[in-house]
């Protein structure tokens, strides 16, 4: 189980590899990856910067691991998350799931995710041509995660 | 009793404020808020319904006790993934 909050970009497909590679009980890994869009809320994106709360954000972090291990039979489990300047289709955030079988790795990843946007402390700000805009919490991922309650 | 406050995104943009160090008694992060929220015009922001806050870096109701020395955080809906 690894949860890192990093500045350094990161290989999706390295990631991936890792979460099965020490464990050849591991039958399935279902991975997320989120990126940042060059377009949002009708205003084009030139880039953004993700704040964080250290120390509170690792904390959010690992409460919502700790859940999902509770929840599900895992094997591996990896959240990363970038903090700081990005640009348009660099990934943002990394999810991998490893079990045994497919439906427990689908559903924590899912859940991960879900949990992840609504109590994990990070907040994006977008460079737009209009300038600097803080992005609002949408009410869907408040729906999405209350689908686990 | 003392409670550090720290405030994030665009709250901590709006008050010009990373943190600060306040004394009470407060019985509760909703108490302190209130006190806050009667700084001025630029506290209002605290006022906002989907605010959210923590006490000793994890997530919390308004309700939520107080005790000297804690650290209270509040924050905008988070916006991460």
């Amino acid at each position: 189980m690894a949860i890192r909050v990093q500045v350094a970009a990161f290989d999706p497909g390295a990631e991936v590899n890792a979460l099965h590679a020490a464990n050849l009980g591991v039958g399935a890994v279902v991975s997320f990856v989120g990126y940042v869009r060059d377009f949002n809320d009708g205003r084009e994106v030139a880039g953004m910067f993700l704040e964080h709360a250290a120390g509170m954000t690792e904390k959010a972090l690992a409460k919502i691991v700790v859940e999902a291990q509770q929840r599900w039979p895992l094997l591996n489990l990896e959240v990363l998350h970038r903090v700081g300047a990005l640009e348009p289709g660099e990934p943002i955030v990394f999810v991998g799931v490893a079990s045994a079988h497919r439906q427990a790795a689908f559903d924590a990843c899912a859940f991960v995710m879900d949990y992840l946007k609504t109590r994990a402390p990070f907040w994006k700000k977008e460079q737009t041509a209009d300038g600097p805009r803080w992005v609002e919490g949408r009410s869907s991922d408040e729906a999405a995660a209350d689908r686990w309650a | 009793m003392k409670i550090t406050v720290h405030f994030f995104a665009r709250y901590r943009e709006a008050l010009d404020l990373d943190s600060l160090l306040v004394e009470g008694p407060f019985t509760s992060v909703e108490q302190l808020r209130q006190d806050l929220l009667r700084g001025g015009e630029e506290w209002q922001v605290l006022a906002e319904p989907n605010l959210m806050c923590a006490r000793n870096q994890e997530l919390c109701k308004l309700d939520e006790p107080l005790n000297d020395g804690d650290e209270v955080a509040f924050f905008p809906p988070v916006t991460g993934g």
